[in-house]
């Protein structure tokens, strides 16, 4: 199974999600070619109601521990409730273009 | 000194301070150089951290807070978050009255 198919099993399974997209970004980053370091996780789900960002992030980087000890180098999470997502209207924020500091090989 | 306390020193002796890869002025990451445009729009000195200067925080910072990536973002002692998140507080102008606060709060 690749990273990003393991990713998406996680997260499918604890937070249920009414809208889950992982897209594998590492091509906009110095690694080689087929890499699977650098993810853009964006979730909806009825479990962060009531939470804070930053315990949403850490629910997140707690499922995916083993992820980010390993191949995952960069996690760049958005995490909303379906009433947050409806109000942005599924506009999420670009990732920032790579300036060399990713030391991934 | 352990590292984990020279960590705690950097964190409790600065209102605000970003851990981040590289500088403001020369960031090595976009999302280290995303959250530090942030911060420098705040108008408030703030102080940093370049992790790929210094191995060992490198390495540690990590299991300080228990939070796995970088840039991080501290006020008044306390995690913020990372870009992702301090994006967020920025555009809905939260940032800007944490950064104030914890500046103010200082002097």
């Amino acid at each position: 199974m690749t990273i990003q198919a393991d990713i998406e099993q996680k997260i499918q399974y604890a937070l249920q999600p009414t809208f889950l997209e992982v897209a594998n970004e590492s091509h906009m980053h110095n690694v080689p070619p087929d890499s699977e370091s650098h993810f853009k996780v964006t979730v909806v789900s009825a479990e962060f109601d009531g939470k804070i960002l930053v315990a949403r992030h850490r629910t997140l980087n707690a499922l995916l521990k083993d992820e980010l000890a390993g191949p995952v180098h960069a996690l760049s999470l958005h995490t909303m409730t379906p009433a947050e997502w409806q109000e942005k209207n599924g506009e999420i924020r670009k990732s920032p273009p790579c300036l060399g500091g990713s030391k991934a090989s | 000194m352990d590292v984990l306390d020279r960590i705690k020193e950097q964190v409790e002796s600065n209102p605000v301070v970003l851990f981040m890869k590289g500088t403001p002025q020369m960031p090595q990451c976009g999302f280290s150089s995303r959250t530090s445009e942030a911060l420098k729009s705040c108008g408030h000195e703030f102080a940093y951290v370049n992790v790929l200067s210094d191995p060992e925080i490198f390495e540690n910072l990590p299991r300080y807070a228990d939070w796995p990536t970088f840039p991080q973002l501290y006020i008044n002692s306390e995690l913020v978050g990372g870009c992702d998140i301090t994006m967020e507080l920025h555009e809905k102008g939260e940032l800007q009255t944490m950064v104030s606060a914890a500046v103010g709060n200082k002097s």
